[in-house]
């Protein structure tokens, strides 16, 4: 393992010191807690709170979405580990203004649950806190026979989508309504080139052969649903495109948004090769994104890899929320 | 014979020097079928509680609380919250009961309603639901910790991160009943509770 940390039992909080420092125009750190909150206090003034976290090893996720317009607040685990009950109720308590808060947890067992016992101990202090558990993965068969679909990058569109809600004004019932709205329009689906290295085991989540890939894998190094030897940008674009739109039956009377995300360890040169055979593949359904990002936004330390988000706009306002401006690192 | 503050110590202490002895054994049965990361939030959850019962609190209710409390805010994961909940339920039903049978039955019920997990599910769930009422019976035996345990390699995981791979986690040993497997091995050798 060959990393640029000191200690790999403090990689989380010297990387939480390190974003906040580098950054305070956005963030800052809540007290006793491995969580930041938005430096700019005034603009949460009166508004529902969006706080969101997980595990660390997918930055800038989640902290680099926290600022005006999008997270109130962001709690981050051990790596790949969900952060505990009372971190996360130090974010909430550390936000609420009196019109509750919203939780946007993804799909993994030990985030439901200590999110679930954060809610608990708001609702003893009275704080009322709504939640949405995302699952936009579908590598993963939806049955009651599993945990479910895992939340992925899509994550991304909630939290857009809720923070310019909760910064205009929106009530917390409003914001339930609509994250419920918007949940099954997110679709996610990925390739993996190599897996993760986790720095606290020192040992990768998997292998792959030299000439090998595989579709359909977690961001935390979760077993995809094929393993086949590496193929060209525009035949790895096919089989996304074709997984989502088994799922989504691409429309082009439907408005989309793209996302592009990076794992942590492909250049963006390759991002924008798979993005450009991605437009090309997109107009044969006569299909052009009203909205398109790509970057490394939810990335897995250092894997390599892309995933693929498809977001319908089902409603139109949806389109204003992902162009509004925000102030954070990362969007 | 019956629950102490000291013998409950005793066991707790045990079983924080198994998790430490084998928590790259439960960091490798993760890595097969989850995350990777079983042994490491233990350990870590576990030292934190020897070190807070180093300064040993008054009664039974309140070592159940602190070691659940610790356990809540430093393991994380799906560990964090299940066996938090079992010592928090633990430290509830010794308000009224210090049977140590009624007690895990009590732990048993939280660990199922906090992660809806049934027997048969490879979790923890699966040893507990086995070795409780064997303990009630005061039949408790180091061969029948180890097959309640082993039993878990032959199950389809349906909950947690295992559940993903569907049938290609059978043949590996859950990580959390084989964590729950030292905690019932270590309470086995604690003289006076059983």
């Amino acid at each position: 393992m060959k990393k640029i940390i000191n200690d790999p039992a403090n990689v989380v909080p010297e990387m939480v010191k390190g974003m906040v420092r580098s950054y305070p125009q956005f963030i800052t750190k809540i007290e006793d807690a491995e969580a930041v909150m938005r430096a700019d206090k005034e603009s949460m003034t009166g508004k529902v709170g969006i706080v969101s976290g997980g595990g660390s090893g997918h930055e800038p996720t989640h902290a680099g979405f926290v600022g005006k317009g999008m997270l109130s607040a962001a709690v981050c685990g051990e790596v790949f580990t969900s952060p505990t009950p009372d971190q996360i109720y130090a974010a909430i308590k550390a936000v609420d203004q009196g019109q509750g808060v919203f939780l946007v947890i993804k799909n993994y067992s030990g985030d439901v649950m200590n999110f679930d016992m954060a809610k608990d101990m708001a609702d003893m202090d009275n704080i009322k806190v709504k939640s949405i558990v995302v699952d936009d993965d579908i590598a993963v068969e939806n049955s009651t026979f599993t945990q479910g679909r895992r939340g992925v990058a899509g994550t991304l569109f909630m939290h857009k989508i809720l923070g310019a809600m909760a910064q205009n004004g929106a009530s917390l019932d409003e914001i339930d309504a609509a994250a419920k709205k918007v949940l099954p329009n997110i679709k996610t689906i990925a390739v993996a080139l190599s897996a993760a290295t986790n720095p606290e085991t020192g040992k990768p989540g998997f292998v792959l052969k030299d000439d090998e890939i595989e579709y359909g894998v977690g961001i935390h190094s979760e077993p995809g649903y094929r393993r086949e030897k590496i193929k060209p940008a525009k035949d790895l674009v096919s089989e996304l495109v074709g997984k989502l739109n088994d799922e989504m039956h691409l429309d082009h009377n439907k408005k989309y948004a793209v996302l592009v995300n990076g794992m942590g360890a492909t250049p963006l040169m390759e991002q924008y090769i798979f993005s450009n055979d991605l437009l090309d593949k997109l107009a044969e359904f006569d299909v052009k994104p009203a909205f398109m990002k790509v970057g490394n936004y939810m990335t897995s330390l250092d894997m390599a890899g892309i995933s693929l988000t498809f977001f319908e706009i089902a409603d139109e306002k949806w389109l204003g929320y992902l162009n509004q401006p925000v102030e954070t690192i990362a969007w | 014979m019956g629950l102490t503050v000291n013998n409950l110590i005793d066991w707790i202490n045990n079983f924080s020097a198994k998790i430490e002895q084998n928590k790259q054994y439960l960091s490798d049965l993760d890595t097969a079928i989850g995350d990777g990361d079983h042994g490491f939030n233990m350990s870590r959850g576990m030292k934190a509680v020897s070190q807070k019962l180093s300064t040993k609190p008054e009664t039974i209710t309140d070592v159940f609380k602190q070691i659940a409390m610790t356990l809540i805010s430093t393991v994380g994961g799906a560990s964090g919250p299940l066996y938090g909940t079992a010592f928090l339920e633990m430290a509830k039903k010794s308000a009224t009961s210090d049977d140590i049978g009624e007690l895990l039955e009590a732990a048993l019920t939280g660990i199922k309603k906090r992660g809806g997990a049934e027997p048969g599910d490879k979790t923890m769930v699966d040893v507990w639901s086995v070795l409780v009422p064997e303990i009630k019976a005061h039949n408790l035996t180091r061969e029948k910790i180890d097959s309640a345990v082993a039993a878990t390699k032959d199950l389809v995981a349906k909950k947690g991160r295992a559940s993903y791979l569907g049938e290609r986690s059978k043949g590996h040993i859950d990580p959390g009943s084989q964590s729950s497997g030292y905690l019932f091995e270590a309470l086995l050798e604690t003289e006076g509770i059983l």
